[in-house]
């Protein structure tokens, strides 16, 4: 069964391939005819048994990014001893957590923008600033944001982060290097990183792989893919040792994806626009009538 | 009362010159100096919170939003949305419910307020809009959903602030009518007046779309809300506790004007104030007791019930019994025993419990359980008290000058008659 799982994956990926390679646009295009779908996203595979706490990763995605350099330098082992969140001038960072199967080894768990599937950050922008793209990466336009901030009320996981000491801020998040996916190529974090931690690749063909190395190891690996379905799926994907909840990773985001909560609400809008004025016009029509008879009984 | 209305309106006599363009700027520019004493305690202290607030505002802009206000990244909104905006919107709700019950339902009694309170509610969406661009990181780019550079149709915030600027345009053509009486310009009224039922059904729909819709912005932060506040039913709940908001500032706001413009206001209004606030005092009970229930049900299908025995839970029945119980009693008590102090006591209470909501749902139950908590910093604070105090003077400026409180002489209100008391009068002067 494994077997064909990995043909059938190598065939997948050889397509992958000949679509990345062959003009992506036309196929951009015709895929929604053949496939209701569209493109298949990308995603990431973030195995936390294999992150050796490098920080390459962050080093990369510092350099890919421009972003200012830190106090303290990557190799330095100092950051572990606080837990850290991202910031506008970090979009990814990594987590020390201790291992309780295995005290020697403690756990590394990187932290960034997960890219949602559905992303609420997308659907609460009134500019279209961020955007999920058919290839997965959520981007951001900084040329549209009016830097409401909404997006960072809305997003399940507080990815994004804003320059609130700039003049001329913008929001400042994990683009998923957008511009080299497009391209055929790998993010610059999963490029950097040594020790195959961070996997790029379609999603399906992801959670495809993650639910075999939860098979084939049941000893090593919590039978759990998070980002799964989490918010209603993510291109991150993370893979454990432990329960995921141990490891900052937030188990109350629910399953559904999050624009969906918002869509009863705008599909009764044109109802209403509809019914109250009709509705409306109709009152004021029957009490005002009344008036005028009263009007006319009186003269 | 002739004598007095002339005297406030010189011009409805000698004002054939607004007609020419000269004469109407030569008009404006004798309008827009101050009447009346300008060293009062109130002018002085609100002057130097205004003149704090535009310092505040010019240091926000050279340095970001971090030099003055306390929001972090654990915070995107504090109270310049939560307190200008959220809850602000929510005390403007007064003025579709009462164009709902004066233009569509009718009831020529509240009248005589109607304008103060379009007018309030006009100026209230100007300035939080003003007070929502110092919010934004960069405000010049607030006209992309406007002018359509990419339109975010899916998002609230979109809805929103589209209804924002149609609904404070439909204010504008509400409230028309008075500038045109200012500036006399009988025939512009005319069909100025014409557009007031559409404008006022119109207004009405896109507030219960965003007032609502101002609850609907926090559906997305599910997961950040402490349960008790956060629940489905968001909009309907903002929508209904904004006609309670609304109205109990109507009170409160009138009780004051009352006072503060006692002069122009006619003795017929004089006596009809009382039971003008009875009224509003019922309004304002009905949509308590609705509100009251839905809360109710609301908590009842959460399931909450473990929840209120901690410090989160406390805070919440502060703001149910004090917010919404007692004023329920309250009112109940002054309308069966027709106390217009208690109405006005109450409504204050109302007010508070609208501001506590508010508060909870955009910034105390928002992310509770953060480690780094957000107080406003007195900045913030300051900044929204000189927005209050502008908005104050704008509508000032206004009152003494238009014909909001009063009526125009020379526009007395023909096709609406007027409330019960002066009817006969009115019908005699028409029979004359
Ligand atoms: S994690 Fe947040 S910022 Fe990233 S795509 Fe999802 S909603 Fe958007
Ligand atoms: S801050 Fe910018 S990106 Fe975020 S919702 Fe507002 S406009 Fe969109």
């Amino acid at each position: 069964m494994t077997i064909s799982r990995r043909n059938f994956l190598k065939v997948a990926g050889a397509a992958g391939g000949v679509l990345l390679a062959g003009g992506q646009k036309p196929a951009q295009a015709a895929v929604p005819d053949a496939d209701p779908k569209g493109l298949e996203f990308y995603g990431m595979l973030i195995d936390t048994t294999k992150c050796i706490g490098c920080r390459s990763c962050e080093e990369a995605c510092n350099e890919k990014n421009k972003l200012a350099k830190p106090d303290v330098s990557f190799s330095s082992e100092t950051v572990f001893e606080k837990k850290r969140d991202t910031t506008p001038e970090a979009f990814t960072v990594v987590n020390k957590f201790p291992n309780p199967k295995d005290p020697e080894k403690p756990i590394f768990v990187r932290k960034q923008c997960m890219h949602c599937n559905q992303p609420a950050c997308a659907t609460a922008c009134l500019v279209k600033a961020l955007e999920k793209t058919p290839e997965g990466p959520v981007k951001y336009n900084k040329d549209r944001c009016m830097g409401c901030r909404y997006c960072m009320v809305s997003c399940p996981f507080d990815a994004p982060k804003y320059e609130y000491n700039s003049n001329m801020p913008y929001l400042k998040k994990c683009v998923f290097c957008f511009d080299k996916v497009k391209n055929g190529e790998q993010p610059a974090c999963v490029e950097a990183c040594p020790e195959g931690a961070s996997f790029f690749g379609k999603r399906r063909e992801l959670l495809e792989i993650a639910r075999q190395r939860i098979y084939q190891n049941p000893d090593k690996y919590h039978p759990y893919i998070y980002g799964e379905h989490e918010a209603g799926g993510t291109s991150m994907l993370f893979l454990s040792s432990v329960p995921v909840e141990k490891l900052d990773l937030r188990m109350n985001v629910g399953n559904t994806s999050y624009p969906e909560k918002t869509t009863g609400f705008l599909y009764a809008v044109p109802h209403i626009f509809i019914l109250w004025p009709t509705f409306l016009f109709g009152l004021s029509y029957l009490t005002h009538s009344k008036d005028k008879e009263n009007g006319h009984g009186e003269e | 009362m002739e004598k007095n209305n002339t005297v406030a309106f010189p011009q409805a006599k000698s004002l054939t010159g607004a007609d020419t363009v000269k004469g109407f700027f030569r008009f404006v520019l004798r309008e827009l100096k101050p009447k009346g004493k300008i060293l009062t305690p109130f002018n002085v202290i609100s002057a130097l919170i205004i003149l704090g607030g535009l310092i505040l505002i010019v240091i926000r802009f050279a340095y970001g939003l971090g030099s003055i206000t306390n929001l972090s990244q654990d915070y995107p909104w504090g109270i310049w949305i939560g307190f200008d905006v959220v809850t602000g919107v929510a005390f403007a709700g007064g003025a579709y419910t009462l164009c709902f019950v004066v233009h569509i339902l009718n009831f020529k009694k509240y009248e005589p307020i109607l304008r103060a309170t379009v007018l309030n509610g006009f100026l209230a969406y100007c300035f939080y809009a003003g007070a929502l661009l110092l919010d934004l990181g960069r405000p010049w780019n607030v006209i992309n959903p406007i002018i359509g550079n990419a339109f975010g149709y899916s998002s609230v915030l979109f809805l929103v602030a589209w209804h924002f600027l149609l609904y404070t345009f439909c204010q504008f053509v509400e409230i028309f009518p008075a500038v045109t009486e200012w500036l006399y310009w009988p025939k512009v009224r005319k069909y100025a007046k014409l557009c007031t039922t559409g404008a006022v059904i119109f207004g009405i729909t896109l507030s219960t779309l965003h007032q609502s819709g101002l609850g609907a912005l926090f559906m997305m932060a599910s997961n950040k809300i402490h349960p008790l506040w956060y629940s489905g039913n968001i909009p309907i709940l903002f929508f209904v506790s904004s006609v309670f908001a609304g109205l109990s500032m109507v009170i409160a706001e009138s009780t004051i004007s009352h006072r503060v413009f006692q002069d122009q206001i006619s003795p017929s209004h004089h006596a009809s104030f009382d039971d003008i606030l009875l009224g509003m005092a019922k309004g304002a009970l009905g949509a308590l007791f609705a509100y009251f229930f839905l809360k109710v049900i609301d908590f009842v299908h959460g399931g909450h019930w473990a929840l209120l025995n901690t410090p989160m839970g406390y805070w919440y029945l502060v703001e149910i019994i004090g917010g919404i119980v007692i004023p329920i009693v309250l009112f109940t008590i002054a309308i069966l025993k027709n106390n217009v102090r208690l109405v006005q006591v109450t409504a204050i209470i109302t007010a508070l419990g609208v501001i506590l909501n508010r508060l909870n749902i955009s910034v105390i139950a928002f992310k509770w359980y953060s480690v780094n908590r957000y107080y406003p910093s007195w900045a913030e604070v300051w900044v929204t008290a000189a927005v209050i105090c502008m908005e104050i003077w704008a509508f000032r400026w206004i009152v003494s000058r238009m014909p909001i409180m009063r009526e125009h002489p020379a526009f007395p209100d023909e096709e609406n008659a007027p409330h019960k008391e002066t009817e006969v009068v009115q019908w005699k002067v028409s029979a004359s």
